[in-house]
């Protein structure tokens, strides 16, 4: 479990990015942090790893409070996957997998074996590993940004906006992907996200911040859904437009739902399978 | 060309020597270059100092540190080392600004993601940010490559014997050739150089050609 107990950040230049920040990440689950840019989702997150170091407030991974943790060393635990992928463009997919056993000090010969292996967890097909990341399409290079995450086998899977700039049709297929990996892995995951549809698709636990941080709300996407907790939260997820506000409407003896826009989502059964 | 073919011994002689002379001050210049780059790189206190300073000794004319070395280091004027040491002064002060500048190149998404994946800072230098930076470092070194060898040859007035003897032979003697052989000669000990720096950077840097041949296509499977 990671523990943030009133964590505060404030930047050199006198902004606070974090004020007063307390919350429970479950273990072998996902915790989504979503907001607009600015919320301080992405400062908190690089928080877990000593990235950024709080200005005051404690933060326990599994009881242990992570500053007495050498920062290089607590890095090397934690899987991180960020936006644009992070590979280091000189090196080949395979070594750019195997970079954190490799600093670790395992054999060369057996993390490039558990990188290939790791190729086909992450549905990267192996005749790749020799190229570089710039041969690689986006999708694929966040991939091998996952694959790299895994390598050392981590309790904790850090992702900051992994999927952010890739186009919507490969960035289902990977959301998908990361669905399927941790029914899989069964890691600890913390992700941060501006789209709310990515946070409620993947988050077992969502946080939705506002500017320094504050939880404006937090619980499974279903608990938000059903009972927004202030005028802000219910028009970040949209619950009074478009997709997300249906209404049902008669036709012909059945029920048909409606979206905000007047337009036709589906039909209402008995069962209610979804 | 009669001349030519009468002194290849001389021009040998005289182009081993230049090449030798002119590698020390390269290789020299590039090792004290990389600390003082990144320090000019690193911070920003230092890096108006460093940059002025090394601007400052680029404008030192030649001539005048030959002069002026030998009392301040207690050398014999016209000791080889005046002339090694002058050089390299020169190549550290256009390297250590392209080394400065090749550093704070590299992408800052990238020397996030080394350190977020656990690179210590030296390692992630070393790495890192040296390797990526190579592309702009090999283009300062060419530079300085191309400018000692042909600087060296000022090295004669200091009775350095390189291929400046030759120039200064040939006009005192007026043997045309012998003068146009020392231009031609210092040229291709220039080219020679410069295409071995570039071969050095194909071997150690492939990943700098594989982007070019990027195949576009995407496979279904793995988007």
């Amino acid at each position: 479990m990671i523990e943030f107990r009133s964590i505060s950040k404030t930047f050199p230049d006198g902004t606070t990015a974090v004020d007063d920040f307390s919350l429970q990440l479950p273990s072998h689950q996902t915790t989504v942090f979503v907001g607009s840019s600015g919320c301080g989702k992405t400062t908190l997150l690089r928080m877990i790893n000593r990235m950024v170091d709080a200005s005051s407030g404690e933060l326990e991974i599994d009881g242990e409070n992570i500053s007495t943790i050498e920062p290089v060393k607590l890095r090397r635990r934690i899987g991180y996957v960020m936006q644009n992928s992070g590979l280091l463009p000189h090196r080949r997919v395979i070594d750019n997998i195997a970079t954190v056993p490799r600093l670790n000090g395992v054999p060369k010969k057996e993390a490039h074996a558990r990188a290939l292996e790791l190729m086909d967890t992450v549905g990267l097909d192996r005749s790749m590993a020799e190229r570089y990341p710039a041969q690689l399409s986006g999708g694929q290079q966040q991939r091998v940004g996952v694959a790299r995450g895994l390598a050392v086998d981590p309790n904790i899977l850090l992702m900051d906006e992994p999927f952010g700039a890739v186009d919507p049709i490969v960035r289902a297929d990977l959301q998908q992907e990361l669905l399927r990996l941790q029914r899989e892995l069964d890691k600890t995951v913390v992700f941060v996200t501006h789209d709310i549809d990515e946070a409620f698709l993947l988050g077992d636990q969502v946080v939705i911040l506002e500017k320094g941080a504050r939880i404006a709300q937090k619980g499974s996407p279903e608990e938000i859904l059903a009972n927004p907790a202030s005028d802000f939260v219910a028009s970040f997820i949209g619950a009074d437009r478009g997709k997300r506000a249906l209404s049902i409407r008669e036709v012909d003896g059945s029920s048909i739902l409606v979206d905000g826009d007047g337009n036709v989502a589906g039909a209402l059964t008995e069962e209610g399978t979804a | 060309m009669t001349w030519v073919w009468e002194n290849l011994d001389l021009i040998g002689r005289l182009s081993l020597e230049h090449l030798r002379l002119s590698a020390i001050p390269i290789l020299l210049g590039f090792v004290l270059a990389v600390p003082l780059g990144w320090v000019a790189y690193r911070y920003r206190l230092t890096r108006g100092l460093v940059l002025t300073v090394v601007g400052l000794l680029y404008t030192i004319p030649s001539l005048a540190l030959f002069v002026a070395l030998p009392p301040l280091l207690g050398i014999p004027y016209t000791s080889e080392l005046n002339v090694v040491i002058a050089l390299t002064i020169y190549a550290v002060a256009i390297m250590a600004r392209s080394i400065a500048d090749a550093l704070a190149s590299v992408d800052l998404d990238i020397k996030q993601a080394a350190t977020a994946v656990g690179y210590s800072p030296w390692r992630r230098f070393w790495a890192v940010e040296f390797p990526l930076a190579g592309p702009v470092v090999l283009a300062g070194v060419r530079v300085v490559a191309v400018s000692t060898v042909s600087l060296l040859t000022i090295g004669v007035v200091i009775g350095i014997d390189t291929l400046g003897y030759l120039f200064t032979n040939g006009y005192q003697r007026g043997i045309l050739a012998e003068v146009l052989s020392g231009v031609v000669v210092t040229v291709l000990i220039a080219l020679l150089i410069d295409r071995i720096l570039v071969a050095l950077g194909r071997a150690l840097m492939p990943w700098t050609r594989a982007t070019a041949t990027a195949p576009t296509v995407q496979q279904g499977a793995a988007s």
